[in-house]
Order: structure tokens, then sequence, then C-alpha cells
């Protein structure tokens, strides 16, 4: 896995500004608390939960003709089989596309940076930024992936490479 | 391939007020609407026999027939996208007068979006279609369409304050309209690039559109029968949506095309208009374009050809879309100044356009669009 890739001060990523802001939330009495909504995985994407759960990030590639789909579809779109099997990705790609939330949901002090990630096997992932101060994104950005447990929900979570910070 | 060109018309369109609060249940609303639409195309419910209205809307059509009194119903549909099939319901309609299956069908659109179930609003209700997106935190429209939006920015070089220009005009069309919530209550770029973001670096609160209570519905029916009836005929010239799998995996939005600078679907949708019309986009004198949020706009005036791709921000800019210009744009206030009726509430501002009756007038209106990304239509006067 490539989190030895990775700006070693992110490599390891904790949750405490997720709770904090959670704790926050629920304190001023919003209905909107940004503590993690957990996937609800089914025979379609078990696979990729299942991979985060133990800090592997797996694509989904037809067995038949090789196409590799995210997000996945029970039946490969170009040639019709409905075997696949599940492969590891790089974990490396590069930002397509990034917000930074200032939803009333989430407090402003704690947003959260959703990005739209290229992977460099070809398909896009939305998943969280972390690491990087939000002025300093920018499209194409080199970023890695890491794994990080937030309100007990595991989920993968990018980081800029070592040297694009 | 027939678009119904010309020989199915928009015959009356009836609405409740808009409001943040209508004290009444969404079923009531949806009564309300059908029967002052019906009452404006000089028909009653008894000559109802089709129905149309949009997935997610909560209204049950027995419930309905029963509470307007509509007797026998034989043609029933719904469309998908939300509001971006709004225009699609039309379509459905005009299909089924088309083709005989019925006669005079009703499209409603009808809920309390304010005081009861708010879309901008986040659930935190596990989804497993939402799997990709939900855990992420893209839990509100706000959020999902901007991750989309951000892409057409960083490309063209936009700031949020381009976005504001077009809505200046949108509130200013707004408060020139006494059925608009933002009637009286127009806004400089000043106060747009001071109201506080949602998602930065895109949306403001004022680029987003309003969360409304109310009912909007017309009637569709033969181009023969409407020019018996009680108002000027306003024809369907064309009506059409677009599905693109290889643009994604959902419905409401695209994360997966080749090119997110670009509205595909939107394309897609004109591309067949203006085939299937023989129309052009110098042909439109006014456009209703369907806005969840500003960016979209943007991104359609592009997709439809008013103007080149990244030309946008210039085209409103330069006052294109204002009354007076080129190509007046949501001459109501549209979906950020008069309310968010799912996109149905642009149609009736196309219809009155083409009566001559709206409050912002635009001079001889013959050809008006109403687009909604995944769906749109042109309506007529009848004359060639």
């Amino acid at each position: 896995m490539p989190l030895d890739r990775l700006a070693s001060s992110v490599a390891v990523f904790h949750s405490k500004c997720y709770e904090g802001s959670c704790k926050r939330a629920e304190k001023e009495g919003a209905y909107l608390v940004p503590r993690v909504t957990p996937p609800v995985p089914g025979r379609d994407d078990g696979y990729f939960w299942d991979g985060v759960a133990a800090g592997r990030l797996l694509g989904r590639r037809c067995a038949a003709c090789s196409y590799l789909q995210h997000p996945p579809s029970p039946m490969c779109p170009r040639c019709g089989s409905v075997d696949w099997e599940v492969i590891d990705l790089a974990g490396t790609g590069s930002v397509y596309s990034w917000i930074i939330s200032r939803h009333p949901s989430q407090p402003d002090d704690e947003p959260r940076v959703v990005a739209l990630v290229e992977l460099d096997e070809g398909v896009r992932m939305v998943t969280n930024l972390r690491g990087i101060e939000p002025a300093r994104i920018r499209t194409g950005l080199r970023v890695g992936v890491g794994f990080a447990e937030i309100d007990g929900t595991t989920l993968p979570q990018f980081a800029p490479l070592e040297g694009q910070s | 391939m027939s678009l119904f060109k010309g020989h199915t018309a928009v015959a009356g369109v009836g609405q409740t007020e808009f409001s943040k609060d209508s004290g009444r249940s969404e079923l009531q609303l949806a009564s309300e609407a059908v029967r002052a639409a019906l009452a404006d195309a000089g028909l009653g419910p008894a000559d109802v026999d089709g129905l149309v209205t949009m997935t997610v809307d909560p209204n049950d059509e027995l419930s309905l027939m029963r509470s307007v009194g509509i007797r026998e119903v034989r043609w029933t549909s719904r469309t998908p996208f939300g509001g971006g099939g709004s225009k699609a319901m039309l379509q459905h309609a005009a299909a089924a007068v088309a083709s005989g299956a019925a006669d005079v069908v009703v499209c409603f659109r009808a809920f309390n979006e304010r005081s009861a179930t708010r879309f901008g609003q986040p659930t935190k209700q596990p989804n497993p279609a939402w799997n990709w997106y939900k855990p992420f935190g893209l839990d509100t429209p706000a959020k999902v369409y901007s991750l989309w939006y951000q892409r057409y920015m960083t490309t063209y070089g936009l700031t949020n304050e381009d976005f504001g220009r077009y809505t200046v005009v949108a509130r200013k069309h707004a408060a020139n309209n006494p059925n608009a919530w933002f009637y009286t209550r127009p806004i400089t770029l000043a106060d747009h690039q001071a109201s506080r973001w949602v998602v930065e670096p895109i949306l403001r609160l004022l680029d987003c559109c309003q969360e409304s209570d109310g009912g909007v519905a017309m009637v569709v029916t033969s181009t023969e029968r409407a020019r018996d009836l009680r108002q000027p005929l306003v024809t369907l010239e064309g009506a059409t949506q677009t599905h693109l799998s290889s643009a994604g995996d959902n419905t409401m939005f695209n994360f997966y095309g080749p090119d997110l600078a670009w509205f595909e679907e939107a394309n897609f949708v004109a591309r067949q208009l203006w085939e299937g019309t023989g129309l052009a986009p110098g042909d439109i004198d006014a456009a209703m374009i369907y806005e969840n949020f500003s960016p979209v706009v943007f991104l359609q005036l592009e997709a439809f050809g008013f103007c080149g791709r990244g030309e946008a921000a210039g085209f409103i800019a330069d006052g294109h879309i204002e009354l007076g210009g080129t190509l007046p744009v949501n001459t109501h206030g549209g979906l950020l100044g008069e309310a968010y009726i799912h996109g149905l509430n642009n149609v009736i501002e196309g219809v009155r356009q083409i009566r001559g009756t709206s409050v912002n007038q635009v001079r001889r209106a013959a050809r008006v669009l109403c687009a909604a990304g995944h769906s749109a239509l042109i309506l007529g006067n009848g004359e060639a």
C-alpha cells in the first residue's frame, strides 16, 4: 500500500477534529451533524468496503474483458459478463475537483474537503482530502490514499504525496 | 424524429401562492393547482383523462382524482430526475396526446418543500445508493453539485463573483414579480459577495435556489382542441429528455463523464431540440433555465449554444440575459428569485411570455425555451 509514499505528517489520520466538531454541533442544537454517515454495503460494492476495512483500496475489473469500472455495476457494460475480479488499486492519483463544505451542517472551523480524485488506473472516486491547507489545493495535485476511522467508520482518505504539499 | 412539433399545446396553467409555509397539505396544494389550471383552460375535472407528475411527488394519483373530482383516467406516468426531469413531464403528456392514449393530460407538482421536507438539509439516513458519496460528506444538493461546478470554474478561471452576476439579474426580475418570494427585494453584487459561503469556493447562500411550498399544474391537449379553449394558443414545439449512462452512475449528477466542464446531457437535449424543431438558438426569444444553483445556468447557456464554451460569464456580464438583451433569462426570477416548485413554475412563466402576460414581458415572444439540464422544451405561439 502506498502509505509510505505519503508525507509522514499525514500518514496516520486522527479523527479528533471530526469528533470535536460533532460535539460542538450537537451542543448548538443543530440537526445537522458532520458525523460520518456509514455506508450500507451491498452485493455490488461489498468488496470495496471489505477492502477498506482491511486497509486496501480495491477496484473491480471484468474477468472476461478486463474493463475496470468505478463505481461498479453488476454486469460489464462492455461485454455483458457478470464475472468480476477484485484488484488492488495503486491508491495514487490526481485531484480532478474539490469542494470545501461551509454548509451549516459543518462548523466553519472544521470544514471537510470533499474531492473527486482521478486514480492512476483511469477511474474517478469521491473521497476526502486531508493534510493540506484548503487554499493550497489545486487541480492535478498528486495524492495518495490512507485509511482513517472516523466515528466508527473506516474511510479511504487522500493526502498529498510527498513533495506535493 | 417527431417532437410533437406544434401538434400539442399547453392549454392552461395554474398554481397556488408560493410561500415558506403553506399551512395546508401537499394534496390540497396539488388539488388547488390542478383546479386552477383547468379553470384557466376553460375545462373541468371531467375532461381530464391523463395525469403526469414526478417520481418524487408525494401525491398519489387516485387521491388527487378523488380530491379534484377527476373521474376516469387512462394515462399516468412519472418522470425521473426530480427537477432535471421537470420538462420531461410535458414530453410524457404530449406523447400521450399525440398517440391518442389520452386527450387531456394534467401535469402537476406540489410539495411543502420548506415547511416539511427540506431538500437543502442533509439527512443522516444511510442509503445504499449513496455509498460512494454520503460517507465522504456529500449529503446535500449544494455539495453534490458543487463538486461538478468546481471543475467548470477552474477550467475557465471563473470566480464566485461571476456566478453572482447571474443572481443579481434573477433577483432583479423577481423584484418586479408579485408572484415571487423576493418581490421588491433586488440585490447588488456586493450583497451577493457578502452572503455566507455554503460550499467554498463555489456557492454562497445567494447562489442557492429557494426552498418553497406550493403547487403548479398545467393542462396539455391537442393544438386542435386548444384552439377552441379559453386561452391564446401556446404550442409545444418540442420536448425531450436525455439519460447518458456514459456520464455516470447516478441520475442526479455526473462525476464520471469525460469532461465535467461541460454539461453533456444538456447538450444532448439541445441537439435533439434544434434538430427536431428546425429552430436554432437565435430563434429563441426568452429562456427559462432551471437553476438549483447559479452555475448551472452558465453550463446550460453553453450547452444550448447561446454562447461558446467558457463564454457564459462574459455573455451574462454583457447583459444578454436581461430584459432588452438578446436572450432574457428567467424573467420571473427563476428558482432563486420566484420560488422552487421543482422547475415546473418555469414552464408557467414560459407560457405567460407566449401569451404576453408576464410582468417582465419580452416583446413579441414567439419561442421560449424551458430547459432543465436533463430535459427541455420549446413553447411557441402556433405561428410558423
